[in-house]
């Protein structure tokens, strides 16, 4: 079995690793880059956990060979914050405790990010359907919803 | 497990040709990497089609549209002129799964997953939508509705892609609508689908049409019978009730946890007639 060797580029680095054929690029973020943001929950793209942006586009890491992300732009939550400045949506979940025991919270933070850059004034119904890849185990989504809401009408007024 | 992701259809085509043992083409791999994770499929080589050149691309041809094997649902439901001409078919391929599935699922991956839910393949059936095929022999071109044989097998021979699908010009005055039942508002897999694509005349006229299901037999299925039912009509009641009635006629589902026999056979008759309502409006908006 060959292991393929794969230069990327991930939250603006260029990084490189190793990897088998089988591995998933959640794997490959995980195990070989120690970025351990994502979570693997469901590992069949149901739950959202692993999400992440390849190329512009949010993904389940789960369901993208590592080997497919050769010379990609890959996008996760350690690059949301700008050093120790948290993005409006971060400092919100805190704010507003929208979050319970946090496993999902990495995967809500890049899905609500790409979606208030692709829509900044989204109604609620909106919220909920962009975020309907998203499970929480918790079942918190009130308050996710609502912090994404409030964000949203923070940053339209900054 | 062999990984390898060629740069020309042709390499491609001598991958899967060559292949011993279990060969899979990976597009957006949300059905081909939930399979293997539950050791359902168990692939010696997984050839990725993303880095062949326009495979992500949608240009238009001869007034319709070409839609590459590895466009996905996401990149589909932004593109305005596929939305005008087929709004049936961008509504169809957008139900499948949530945003990071839209991400990455394509609408060919849907159709050769072989499934009879698959969410956008009654929508392209009638459309009329062809796919082209390219194999160690040459190249075809396949109506969509011969390509899935039975639930999980294809008319494919070994070595054969699928490399496009076709979307025709929509004749003047056209339109189509899908609409799917699911037990809850998205995120599930179809109980039944209902695509239907119709032509007017200029006095509001039904003068062809195209009617496929889902979910409801072990393939997709064209209904000549839904079709006839409605053409030379103005969908008035009775020919609403005929086209019903036609589509229940058509139905041989399985009784399942999603659904009984009698349920979906019903349901089909419910949904082709109300899809056909949308596709007249939206018909009735077109020049």
């Amino acid at each position: 079995m060959s292991r393929t060797h794969v230069t990327t580029t991930v939250n603006g680095d260029t990084v490189e690793f190793l990897c088998d054929p089988e591995e998933t690029l959640l794997d490959a973020l995980r195990d070989h880059l120690g970025l351990t943001g994502s979570k693997e929950g469901c590992a069949s793209g149901d739950c959202g956990a692993c999400t992440v942006k390849l190329d512009g586009r949010l993904v389940c890491s789960c369901l993208v060979l590592a080997a497919e992300s050769v010379d990609r732009k890959v996008e996760t939550i350690e690059g949301m914050a700008d050093g120790d400045d948290l993005h409006p949506l971060q400092q919100k979940f805190l704010e507003m405790g929208a979050l319970q025991c946090g496993i999902c919270t990495p995967g809500f933070l890049v899905a609500a990010k790409d979606l208030l850059e692709r829509n900044p004034e989204p109604s609620e119904t909106q919220v909920r359907y962009c975020l309907a890849g998203n499970l929480c185990r918790c079942t918190g989504y009130d308050k996710i919803i609502r912090a994404v809401m409030e964000t949203a009408e923070d940053m339209r007024g900054a | 497990m062999k990984y390898e992701a060629p740069d020309t259809v042709e390499a491609a085509v001598g991958l899967l040709s060559s292949a011993q043992g279990t060969a899979r083409v990976l597009a957006g791999g949300t059905d081909l990497l939930v399979q293997s994770r539950a050791g359902m499929v168990e692939p010696d080589l997984v050839v990725d089609i993303k880095r062949i050149a326009g495979m992500d691309a949608i240009t238009e041809e001869d007034g319709g549209f070409r839609i590459g094997a590895a466009v996905s649902g996401a990149q589909l439901g932004e593109h305005d002129g596929v939305k005008a001409a087929w709004p049936g078919v961008v509504e169809g391929v957008e139900l499948i799964g949530s945003t990071q599935v839209q991400g990455r699922a394509t609408m060919i991956g849907n159709l050769c997953n072989g499934s009879p839910a698959a969410d956008s393949v009654p929508a392209m059936i009638a459309a009329g939508a062809t796919v082209h095929v390219v194999g160690p022999d040459g190249s075809r071109d396949v109506a969509v509705e011969e390509v899935v044989t039975g639930p999980g097998k294809l008319s494919l021979s070994k070595g054969e892609l699928i490399a496009s699908v076709f979307l025709p010009k929509p004749e003047a005055h056209s339109s189509d609508a899908y609409l799917r039942f699911i037990p809850r508002t998205e995120m599930d897999i179809a109980v039944v689908g209902a695509g239907v694509a119709l032509t007017l005349d200029d006095s509001g006229t039904v003068s062809a049409a195209r009617v496929a299901l889902g979910a409801v037999a072990p393939t997709a299925l064209l209904v000549d019978a839904c079709a006839q039912a409605i053409v030379g009509t103005t969908l008035d009641d009775a020919a609403l009730e005929n086209l019903a009635a036609a589509a229940s006629a058509a139905c041989n589902p399985i009784d399942d946890k999603r659904g009984t026999i009698k349920y979906r056979t019903k349901v089909a008759g419910v949904l082709a007639r109300r899809a056909a309502v949308i596709a007249k409006a939206r018909a009735g908006e077109t020049s």
